[in-house]
């Protein structure tokens, strides 16, 4: 970038061109500059680019782009310049200007405009000073942005004129920023360059800092004002830092929740361990990728809404399962959670094995919707749309199961039978009926965990693997039988994995962390918020 | 070919009569014994380790191959002493014991029992799992330790050596099979299953729990340790996977399967398994994860007390058509 921004500003000298703001000149106008690059050997051509530069016209960079490519020819029967295509052994030729079809031309009549590298030079840079100069205030950002990147001294000259023209205030400000780096680098006086550096220090941002730091070996006052420059932006910096953490955490938290939720239903509720839980995320991803497939072969103009349509496919193929695994396995096995344990990971290969002859076992694609795509900044912190929507995602089914629990009469029923669950029978609950909707219920919620996690993990027969220790871990910590504590669970770890890792790296900021719940089990072994009463002391 | 399976797998078989002590008769389901088989494993590998000498690739007396492409100048303080057998055979039942020791000290005194236990032991083999992955741990990372040239002087591969290791591990076997036996038989043995079938109970009757826990538990581990030891030197390598949790649950469907609450039914679970999984990984492997899972399905559900007890049961049908009847969880009031 800076080779290309040193000969555009270079090149921009030369041709001492007027800062254009006017988009457009006369067709005439600009065809009689074009016409130019026709002419005489490689110094009039450059002075020819430099002359059309000058125009400041938006279709310039387009025309010097194709010269570049050697697809300008000369009509040798009148002189006149035009773009050309090949088709066949002949040229099909048309008019830069207007675009106008000028006929097939045989290869014998025309003759291409050549170009050397040092033309190719003169194009970068008289297209690279153009954008500079451009009339659209986005275009002129990131040309004063890639300045301050290179810290180009030639560029000086044409920023002051630029700044000086300059109408927008924030690409004013990148402009002035650029401005400030390219004098840094050249040999100004020192009061002019600690002034720089106090407006380097103002931006604040990463850019900043990495230029900045550059400096702070040098003596003198240009050092001292660059050495606490740098001290002012890094602890600014590292509050930014601490805040993107922070996401991060909240992030991997959120996909803790949604992972664990499920299971700290049917954990909490039936005192089962289902080991199986990883694979009910496991097949609402699958069932993820069934229907956006579906709809990419049927219905392509439904793909961003193919998420939306995935949710109930995967929380009803994930609860079915799930409904099918307790009537057919676990019911016969209740009081016996050891062999509960035991019998669903049973469950856990087959399904996994069955995913795979029906998938295969390489990782499936999932498409990102397009309003899940992109990222945005909030200061120095990047946030991904995905985690955004995942984050919100997660704090919805939450609320959603506080609300079925609280204010529906399953919820009723399925809190009754976990306090206590022979009094609830005694008083008439379905016992067998409530565990059913409730392994259905915890099992459909894992399927939407799978939905999410398919945007942003591997689609593979092991998707689940990876989760089932760590939604244990959360439920575990957060306390049985408690969707509160599987709500604070989850974010702190996530939280406490992030803020770790920076320090002790992804694995072994994992480690410690496993040994932290370990230990907290010692102190607490019924988690965070404990249930308490006598049905839980057996 | 499915002869090479039973002999190298035969101290694994050991440690797993060992789960089958601490499930069957105590109650504890441990879903991380692969971590201790797995610790006396690695002990026993950086002895073969420090063995090799000037015979590696890079021809360094001193550091293990895998140190020296890390660039590492000295060996780790927790590398000294492999070189002499008596500290390392040493260390094969120290590290995991004590790492047992303070696991199960803390667990046991603060009551964590049941599948807050069990989900807390796979925790513990996870976690070891993923430091020993790390290359900066300092146990060869993801290739673990290999390439083993001899054995207290005897070259490693030599017909001889394998049969001595062979015999060593049967006579391991043979020996768990007496110890465990005898804590059976024991007085303690009683009260190990008095706290299986009603651990709160046996508290109230004055007996220290934790205590009996401890020991059996410990004792476990320090088997599993020496099975470890034993099998390294005969497969010729050590890496991380045995720490994978899948491993540790692995071993206790062998349990399962031959019959938990007897010392025979180990052994013969973990033969049967492991000669299905030769036989089905050889002939049909997609089949195998099928077998392997319904295996756990069927066994919990209908073979409660695996081979072994599928026996008694034909035996005693003829004098009793006895109900029959398991004990672990199904304690007194309700099982949460």
């Amino acid at each position: 970038m800076s080779f290309f921004r040193l000969f555009t500003i270079f090149f921009a000298l030369i041709a001492g061109f007027q800062p254009a703001l006017a988009s457009r000149v006369a067709d005439t106008d600009l065809s009689s500059r074009i016409a130019a690059l026709g002419v005489g050997g490689f110094d009039d051509l450059e002075k020819a680019i430099a002359n059309l530069a000058a125009s400041g016209d938006d279709r310039v960079p387009a025309i010097l782009d194709r010269l570049g490519n050697g697809e300008l020819t000369v009509r040798k029967a009148d002189g006149l310049v035009f773009f050309a295509d090949k088709v066949g052994t002949d040229f099909r030729l048309t008019d830069p200007v207007t675009g106008v079809d000028a006929g097939l031309a045989p290869k014998a009549t025309v003759e291409k405009v050549k170009v050397n590298n040092r033309i190719r030079r003169a194009i970068a840079s008289a297209v690279g000073a153009l954008t500079l100069m451009s009339p659209d205030p986005a275009v002129r950002r990131t040309a004063a942005e890639a300045v301050m990147k290179s810290a180009d001294v030639t560029a000086l000259p044409v920023l002051e004129r630029a700044i000086a023209a300059e109408t927008v205030a924030d690409v004013r400000a990148a402009m002035v920023a650029a401005r400030a780096t390219a004098l840094l680098a050249s040999d100004a006086p020192e009061a002019d360059k600690v002034t720089a550096i106090a407006a380097i220090a103002d931006i604040g941002s990463r850019d900043a800092l990495g230029f900045l730091s550059g400096y702070t070996s040098t003596d003198g006052a240009v050092g001292d004002a660059a050495r606490k420059a740098v001290a002012a932006i890094e602890s600014r910096l590292m509050l930014w830092d601490i805040g993107q953490n922070l996401w991060y955490g909240l992030s991997l938290g959120s996909v803790l929740l949604l992972a664990a939720i499920g299971l700290a239903i049917t954990f909490g509720v039936m005192g089962v361990i289902n080991m199986a839980h990883g694979e009910m995320v496991m097949l609402g991803a699958y069932a993820t990728f069934t229907v956006q497939e579906t709809i990419r072969t049927s219905w392509p103009q439904l793909f961003d809404y193919s998420l939306l349509i995935a949710l109930p496919v995967a929380f009803l193929t994930a609860a079915l399962a799930g409904i099918l695994i307790e009537r057919l396995v676990i019911r016969w096995l209740y009081g016996r959670p050891l062999e509960t344990l035991l019998a669903t990971w049973g469950v856990s290969l087959i399904l996994q094995q069955a995913v795979r002859s029906l998938y295969g076992a390489n990782n499936r694609e999932v498409g990102n919707p397009s309003w899940m795509s992109g990222s945005f900044a909030l200061g120095e912190i990047q946030i991904t749309w995905t985690r955004l929507w995942i984050i919100l995602f997660a704090l919805a089914v939450f609320l959603a199961l506080i609300a079925l629990l609280k204010r529906t009469r399953l919820g009723l029923e399925m809190r009754a039978v976990t306090q206590n669950r022979q009094m609830a029978a005694a008083v008439g609950i379905r016992t067998p009926l409530v565990d059913a909707l409730i392994f259905g219920l915890g099992s459909g919620v894992a399927g939407l965990a799978g939905v999410a996690l398919s945007q942003i993990d591997n689609v593979s027969p092991n998707l689940g693997r990876g989760y089932i220790i760590d939604s244990f871990m959360v439920v575990v910590f957060g306390g049985v039988g408690n969707l509160w504590g599987t709500l604070v669970g989850a974010l702190t770890l996530g939280v406490a994995n992030k803020m770790l890792e920076p320090y002790a790296g992804a694995v072994l900021g994992k480690i410690i962390l496993l040994l932290a719940i370990i230990l907290f089990i010692q102190k607490r072994p019924r988690g965070l918020f404990a249930l308490k009463g006598r049905a839980v002391e057996a | 070919m499915s002869f090479t399976c039973p002999p190298t797998n035969s101290p694994f078989a050991a440690s797993i009569s060992l789960v089958d002590l601490v499930w069957g008769y105590c109650g504890i389901l441990s879903l991380g014994h692969g971590a201790f088989f797995a610790l006396g494993g690695y002990a026993m590998g950086m002895y073969l380790m420090r063995q090799i000498g000037t015979r590696g690739v890079y021809a360094d007396p001193v550091l293990p191959d895998f140190m020296v492409f890390l660039n590492w100048k000295e060996l780790p303080w927790f590398w000294q002493g492999f070189d002499m057998a008596w500290y390392a055979f040493l260390m094969v039942v120290l590290v995991p014991g004590v790492i047992a020791f303070l696991f199960g000290w803390l667990s046991f005194r603060s009551r964590v029992t049941g599948v807050y236990l069990s989900i807390i032991t796979q925790a513990l083999t996870y976690a070891l799992l993923l430091a020993f992955f790390r290359n900066d741990m300092g146990f060869g990372g993801n290739n673990g330790l290999t390439d083993f040239k001899d054995i207290l002087g005897f070259p490693i591969q030599a017909p001889g050596t394998r049969a001595v290791l062979f015999a060593a591990s049967a006579l391991m076997l043979a020996l768990g099979f007496v110890v465990a036996s005898a804590v059976v038989r024991s007085k303690l043995g009683k009260v190990l299953v008095a706290i299986r079938d009603a651990e709160s109970r046996t508290g109230f009757i004055g007996y220290r729990v934790e205590h009996y826990k401890l020991f059996v538990w410990t004792l476990s581990a320090v088997m599993a340790g020496i099975a470890g030891a034993l099998y390294v030197p005969q497969v010729g390598i050590i890496n991380p996977s045995e720490f994978d949790p899948a491993a540790s649950i692995e071993a206790v469907i062998w349990v399962a399967v031959g019959g938990r609450g007897t010392l025979i039914g180990p052994l013969i679970g973990a033969v049967a398994v492991n000669f299905g999984k030769t036989w089905f990984t050889g002939v049909l492997p997609e089949v195998w994860l099928y077998a392997l899972g319904t295996l756990f399905v069927v066994v919990t559900l209908f073979l409660p007390r695996g081979i072994v007890g599928l026996w008694g049961r034909v035996v005693t049908r003829r004098a009793a058509p006895a109900k029959e009847v398991d004990g672990s969880g199904r304690q007194a009031g309700e099982a949460a």
